[in-house]
């Protein structure tokens, strides 16, 4: 396995995060595979930002500790990061602003802000300049930075390119990287990778108030727009937005929300709403590190059983969490297709290591979320919003039917939507509602909702961001690896399934309580050990491997 | 188009003499003459909050979005943005949007979108049994507030006319001429349009003889103006005083809306596969 890690450091404003994925796009070009893990803290401009990004011959979802390039753009990058180098690894440094002597490590300094000075460009591009020398060092041809330059730079290419030549030319030859044979894939975020997949399985509208981790998709959504249709709105607060995803949905529209925890807290009422009024809406929950403001820019997934739970009363949900951009995308297009099947609330629970991370996307491997048809009415006789039927799911129809009146309703009600108080009716109603809930279920047995690989007496357990850290870690010691994807319907069948045989598993997760692990002990399964993280960072594979021997030993 | 072809099959629980039975006889004459006027009914959406007031969806046979406590606005500017050629018309009460759904009252008006917000102002919750609300007297003696409500009461319509609505009017569900003849002006106005309607809990808060002595119609005001509109506003603070209570359309302005200038771009039968491929070779 060919592995290549490049750690980026700054103050925020220096642009770390789009040097990191520039280094992606380098490699991508020689055929790796990418993850990108960006830390960064709560503030707009200083503080510590780095990207660190691994390139890699296989199929990767997590980054490992030591790196065999840093890049500093300052002192403190240098200083903090330290302890990533191996020996043989390489320093490059901005030698106007990071001193770097005894540094035992090989390195190479650059004249960057004279390179600067002599173009008479802006701040901004030092990055450029020492991604120009960066390629030197590691042996990437000129003409590749060159062509991802000309592609993602929108403004004063010429200059940066000029810049980055003179960054090239400053710079001496360390390495030389091997080109792999596969051709380039894209990079993108989760978020990018769930707004592309809800696109496809036919989202007509996206409503969020931006909170981190969730805003990119509210950027991404609005810039989007105009090439699918989309109405993206960014209302007064979170509780119009839940309300106003089911004002698209009585209309015939299929939307989407987006936001974390504390926004999340906001919309449970508009939630409840949902599932008395069977209102379609999917909801992207990224979860960020708390309680309460918490760690605004760091990742946990402490929200399971939240979101399991949220809202008042007893009404189906469909909850999936995907470990990677891949499964962010079909899933993003399952979830749409499940809300609207079902009537019901569908959420994509993410948390910041998926929503923000930089992954390789191959569509191929993620599978087609296609746009699946809804139950409509047919215009036959009355029209009933909450007609009783054998699945529990009416028929939808919407305004304007001539001759006919579409009513949706949060009180209990009976089939015409005209609120009701009877026993009889309470009760039927509920148990049509709930009904909904065995026919999802039933309709994911097609669906691969526990994803199995390896095999063994030994089984990680894991849900959502830790996909790449689990597998990667279990293939090198041999273990089997239970990945849960829906979480609602819990998929007991096939939970069932995957653990026959194992006689230990091991729950890994980023909170403090083992929320997988409780859940599925509620379902009568057995978890023998937990290996759990909840300092806002993700798993690092030298983190995992390390507790896993640990749990072994 | 008969009024009583509205009605629904759903027994009226509001008390006798409750306010809200002129509203309703009010809201089914002017929509089923609309009906004949080119505003067919189906293309009407209902929305209302939570409260005595909203029961009124129930009691009409139009589509309705029956929905929770402050949250009519969110909804039908959705209803809205998704189809325009739907007329949204809110029921919400004094409660509902001048407490628990303030933020998007204000945000309704600011964006001067083509929805229309029936307030029935009672000045009390009813459904609750009787405490005081944004719009009850200083003093309201009120379950909540025993010794009398420390806080002074809210002008609406001030608040409306500060945050951009183009259409403000006050009515009085003793007077249902003037009532049907502000619904009409109101559904027809393009922008977020606020009628205040006087509308008196006999359970709870019993002021028919109070506003039966005092209200008096406007006349000959400048409804263009925003002065004018202010002056005529602020002549009546919803104080419990002897102040006369101006009835009537206040402020009609014609201003550019939400629903013209937000980019809904039409959902177009793109070839959405063409397009991600095209976003993915970008991400390369």
């Amino acid at each position: 396995m060919e592995n290549f890690s490049t750690l980026i450091g700054g103050i925020a404003g220096d642009g770390i995060n789009e040097a990191g994925v520039t280094v992606g796009r380098l490699f991508s070009r020689l055929g790796y595979h990418i993850y990108m893990y960006y830390d960064y803290p709560s503030l707009i401009r200083g503080g510590h930002n780095f990207s660190l990004v691994r390139a890699s011959s296989h199929k990767i979802g997590t980054h490992i500790d030591q790196v065999d390039v840093l890049i500093a753009l300052n002192q403190e990058t240098l200083e903090k990061h330290k302890g990533r180098l191996k020996d043989s690894s390489f320093v490059i440094y901005d030698m106007d602003k990071v001193k770097a002597e005894g540094q035992k490590q090989k390195g190479c300094g650059l004249p960057v802000s004279q390179i600067l000075k002599e173009e008479g460009a802006l701040p901004i591009m030092r990055n450029t300049c020492i991604l120009g020398g960066f390629c030197k060092v590691v042996g990437i041809e000129w003409a590749i930075l060159e062509d991802v330059l000309r592609k993602h730079i929108p403004k004063k290419l010429e200059q940066n390119l000029q810049v980055a030549r003179r960054g090239y030319d400053s710079a001496v030859e360390f390495c030389r990287v091997n080109k792999l044979d596969m051709s380039a894939l894209p990079i993108m975020t989760g978020n990018q990778a769930i707004g592309l997949g809800l696109i496809k399985a036919g989202l007509g509208a996206y409503v969020a108030y931006p909170m981190t981790p969730s805003s990119s998709l509210l950027d991404f959504m609005a810039r989007s727009a105009p090439d699918f249709g989309l109405k993206v709105v960014h209302p007064e607060n979170e509780i119009a937005v839940m309300l106003m995803a089911q004002g698209f949905a009585y209309a015939g529209i299929k939307a989407a929300v987006g936001t974390s925890g504390g926004g999340f807290c906001l919309m449970t009422e508009g939630l409840s709403l949902a599932g008395m009024a069977e209102m379609p809406v999917v909801i992207l929950m990224g979860q960020r590190t708390g309680p309460s403001t918490g760690l605004p820019t760091y990742t946990a997934q402490g929200d399971l059983h939240f979101i399991l739970n949220a809202g008042q009363g007893e009404f189906p949900r469909f909850v999936v969490s995907p470990g990677d951009a891949e499964d962010a995308y079909y899933w993003a297009g399952v979830a749409l297709n499940m809300a609207w099947k079902y009537q019901v609330p569908a959420f994509i629970l993410s948390d910041k290591s998926v929503s923000e991370g930089q992954y390789s996307f191959d569509m191929a491997a993620a599978g087609d979320p296609r746009e699946e048809s809804s139950l409509l009415w047919k215009g036959q006789g009355k029209y009933n919003r909450y007609q009783y039927t054998d699945t529990g799911v009416s028929p939808l129809a919407f305004p304007p039917k001539k001759g006919q009146v579409i009513k949706a309703d949060s009180y209990a009600h009976d089939e015409y939507g005209i609120t009701a108080e009877e026993p009889k009716i309470t009760k039927d109603m509920n148990d049509k509602r709930l009904l909904k809930e065995s026919s999802m279920a039933k309709d994911l047995e097609e669906y691969e909702t526990v994803k199995v690989s390896g095999q063994g007496k030994t089984a990680l357990l894991f849900w959502g961001s830790n996909k790449g850290v689990c597998c990667e870690t279990a293939e090198k010691l041999g273990l089997k690896t239970v990945q849960v994807l829906v979480l609602s319907p819990f998929p007991v069948k096939k939970l069932k399934k995957a653990l026959e045989g194992v006689e230990k598993v091991i729950a890994v997760e980023c909170n403090s309580t083992a929320q997988l692990a409780r859940l599925a002990g509620f379902f009568g399964f057995k978890i023998q050990d937990r290996i759990l993280k909840y300092d806002g960072r993700p798993f690092s594979l030298n983190d995992l491997e390390a507790e896993v021997g640990r749990v072994l030993a | 188009m008969n009024p009583k072809d509205l009605a629904t099959y759903a027994k009226n629980t509001w008390c006798p003499g409750c306010g809200n039975f002129s509203i309703l006889s009010a809201i089914r004459t002017v929509l089923a003459e609309m009906d004949g006027e080119g505003i067919p009914i189906e293309n009407v959406v209902l929305v209302a909050g939570i409260g005595c007031h909203a029961k009124i969806v129930d009691y009409m046979n139009v589509n309705s979005f029956y929905s929770i406590h402050g949250r009519t606005l969110p909804v039908a500017t959705a209803i809205k943005l998704a189809n325009p050629d739907l007329k949204v018309i809110c029921f919400s009460g004094d409660g509902d949007s001048l407490a628990e759904g303030l933020d998007h009252l204000v945000f309704a008006a600011k964006r001067n979108i083509d929805l229309t917000l029936i307030l029935h102002d009672n000045r009390v919750y009813g459904l609750t049994t009787g405490q005081y609300t944004p719009t009850s007297p200083q003093g309201f003696k009120g379950k909540s507030t025993p010794r009398g409500s420390a806080e002074l009461p809210m002008n609406p319509l001030e608040l409306m006319l500060v945050s951009g609505a183009t259409y403000i009017a006050r009515g009085y569900t003793h007077g249902l001429d003037l009532l049907q003849k502000l619904f009409r002006e109101a559904i027809l106005h393009k922008g977020f349009s606020f009628v205040d309607v006087l509308q008196v809990c006999v359970s709870y808060f019993n002021l028919y003889e109070t506003y039966n002595k005092r209200t008096y119609e406007v006349k000959g005001n400048d409804t263009g103006s925003f002065e004018d509109a202010m002056k005529t506003i602020r002549s009546w603070n919803y104080d419990g005083g002897e102040t006369p209570i101006p009835l009537g359309k206040f402020y009609q302005v014609d201003l550019p809306r939400f629903d013209q200038v937000f980019p809904g771009y039409e959902q177009k039968a793109v070839d959405r596969d063409a397009k991600i491929s095209e976003i993915l070779e970008n991400f390369i």
